[in-house]
C-alpha cells in the first residue's frame, strides 16, 4: 500500500505515468467516470481549505467514487482531544482512501504510519503539499510539453512559501533547470533550501529583488502570495505584501509563450488585467489540479486502466 | 590516581574530556545499585584527555545515545578479570525521545504520546532533523 506525504515519495517515473493518464482522462473522460465505483473517497480537512476539499471531491465523484469527511476540525472529534492516528484508523474502516489536511507539520505522516488505507496529504502547515506539486507539474507539462530545459522564475514569498520549496525539490530532478528566484531580502529563500537543494543537485540559479530584470529569459513565472499568518508584525506584512504586482507592463519584454502560475488564492500580487493575457494559467491550473488527483487516486487505489492508443 | 579494576562490568572508553558526565546522565547511570565510576581529563595518546566510565555490572546499554553524544567512544566488555568484548559505536540513523522538537508548528507539540524522532540527514556535519516537521535539530 501506498501514501503520498511528500512530493519526492514519487519517483520521476510515476510522477511522468501520472502526468499522462490525467492527460488521457482530459481527453477521455467517459473512460474514467466508473473506475472508482462503490470505492469512498474520506476528506479529512483539519483546517479548512475549500479549493483543494472540493479538487478532491469532484476528483472522486468524476470517477465514479462517493465521498464522505469533514471540513474543519471542530466537526470532527479532534475537537474532543482524539489523535490523528486514532481518527485515520477509524476513518480507514469507512472508507478506501484518505486526503487529508492539517495545521500541524508531520500529521500526514503520524496519520499513515498506522493506516489501512492510503493517505494523500492534502497540506499539513507549511510543510508539504504534494498534491499542489503535482498540480503544478502537471501545469508546465500541459502548457510547455516538457519538464526539462526551462527557466523558471519564482517571485514573492520564497521564504515561507512551501509550493516554492516543493516545486524547487521536484523540478530539481530534470535536466537544465534553471531558477530566478526573486523576492524582497526579508523573504529570501531559506539556507536550507538552498543548501540541502539547490547547492546539493548543483542547480543554476540566480537570487534578484528585481521582478523585471530577468523576465525577457523566463519560461516560466511562478507567483506567490505573502502570506499574512507568517508574520508577527503587522507593520512587516503591510511593507511586503504588496512589493510585486504582476501587470501588463511588466510583462513587455517577457516571451510570447512564459506560462504564469499561481497556486492561488491570490490578493494583490497579479493585476486582474493580467487575467485575459493568454500566458495567464493560473485558472487552467487549478482546474488540471482535479485530473491530477483523479490520476493519484486511481495510482494509490491500484485501479488498473488502459489507456486508449492515439 | 587509582581506581579498582572491575571483575565484571563495563568500561567506556575514549570519551571527549567533559562529555563523561553528559553519558553518565544520558544512560541513568546515577539509579544503578554498583560501583560507577567517573574518571575525567585522563591522559591520552591519541586524544590528550579524555574521559573515561567504569561500570562494575554488565548491563545493557543503549548505543544509539552513547553514539549520538560521541561516535568515538569504545566500550569494553569485561569478564573474570578478562577483556571478553571490545567495539565501536556509530552515529545513530535516528534517535529517539533524546532530543525533543523545539517547532511549535511540528505534530509532536500537541500529540504527547508521540515519540520524538530525529532522523541522520547529513552524516559527514552530523546533521539530525525532526522525521515529522524537518526542523534542524538544535546544539
Amino acid at each position: 500500500m501506498r501514501h503520498l506525504i511528500e512530493i519526492n515519495d514519487l519517483s520521476v517515473e510515476e510522477i511522468e505515468e501520472l502526468i499522462e493518464v490525467a492527460k488521457d482522462i482530459m481527453q477521455h473522460p467517459e473512460n474514467y467516470w466508473d473506475k472508482c465505483k462503490h470505492k469512498k473517497l474520506a476528506t479529512l480537512f483539519f483546517e479548512p481549505s475549500t479549493r483543494t476539499r472540493l479538487s478532491f471531491e469532484s476528483a472522486m465523484i468524476e470517477l465514479g467514487g462517493d465521498v464522505i469527511g469533514f471540513s474543519s476540525a471542530s466537526s470532527s472529534s479532534a475537537s474532543k482531544g482524539e489523535s490523528v492516528s486514532d481518527t485515520i484508523r477509524i476513518v480507514g474502516g469507512y472508507s478506501d482512501i484518505i486526503a487529508m489536511r492539517h495545521p500541524k507539520e508531520g500529521a500526514a505522516l503520524v496519520g499513515s504510519i498506522k493506516s489501512e488505507v492510503p493517505i494523500i496529504n492534502a497540506g499539513d502547515g507549511g510543510h508539504h503539499h504534494p498534491t499542489q506539486t503535482l498540480t503544478d507539474l502537471l501545469t508546465i507539462s500541459c502548457e510547455k510539453n516538457r519538464l526539462d530545459n526551462l527557466t523558471i522564475g519564482l517571485c514573492g514569498d520564497l521564504k515561507f512559501g512551501r509550493t516554492v520549496h516543493s516545486l524547487i525539490s521536484a523540478m530539481s530532478r530534470y535536466k537544465n533547470i534553471k531558477f530566478i528566484l526573486i523576492s524582497p531580502d526579508e523573504l529570501r529563500i531559506s539556507e536550507y533550501v538552498k543548501k540541502e537543494i539547490l547547492d546539493k543537485y548543483n542547480m543554476d540559479y540566480i537570487e534578484t529583488k528585481n521582478m523585471e530584470e530577468y523576465m525577457d529569459k523566463l519560461d516560466i513565472l511562478y507567483m506567490t502570495r505573502v502570506q499574512q499568518e507568517r508574520f508577527f508584525n503587522e507593520e512587516d506584512y503591510l511593507r511586503l505584501k504588496d512589493y510585486y504586482i504582476l501587470n501588463e507592463s511588466k510583462l513587455e519584454k517577457a516571451k510570447k509563450d512564459l506560462c504564469i502560475m499561481h497556486p492561488l488564492p491570490r490578493v494583490n500580487e497579479i493585476s486582474i488585467e493580467v487575467d485575459d493575457d493568454p500566458r495567464a494559467c493560473y485558472f487552467k491550473q487549478a482546474k488540471y489540479g482535479k485530473y491530477i488527483r483523479m490520476a493519484l487516486i486511481l495510482k494509490l487505489l491500484g485501479i488498473n486502466y488502459t489507456r486508449r492508443k492515439i | 590516581m587509582n581506581i579498582d579494576s572491575i571483575k565484571n562490568g563495563i568500561v567506556i572508553d575514549h570519551i571527549r574530556a567533559k562529555k563523561g558526565f553528559e553519558i553518565y546522565d544520558a544512560l541513568n547511570l546515577g539509579k544503578l545499585d554498583c560501583s560507577v565510576a567517573i574518571i575525567t581529563n585522563a591522559r591520552s595518546n591519541k586524544m590528550g584527555k579524555k574521559d573515561i566510565i567504569k561500570i562494575d555490572k554488565n548491563i545493557d546499554l543503549d548505543l544509539d545515545i552513547l553514539g549520538y553524544i560521541d561516535p568515538n567512544i569504545t566500550i569494553n566488555i569485561i569478564k573474570n578479570d578478562k577483556l571478553v568484548d571490545k567495539y565501536h559505536v556509530e552515529l545513530p540513523k535516528q534517535i529517539v525521545n533524546i532530543v525533543k522538537c523545539k517547532n511549535p508548528r511540528c505534530i509532536t507539540s500537541v500529540e504527547q504520546e508521540l515519540n520524538h524522532i530525529f532522523v541522520l540527514t547529513d552524516e559527514k556535519n552530523k546533521i539530525y532533523r525532526c522525521k515529522y516537521c524537518d526542523t534542524l535539530k538544535e546544539e
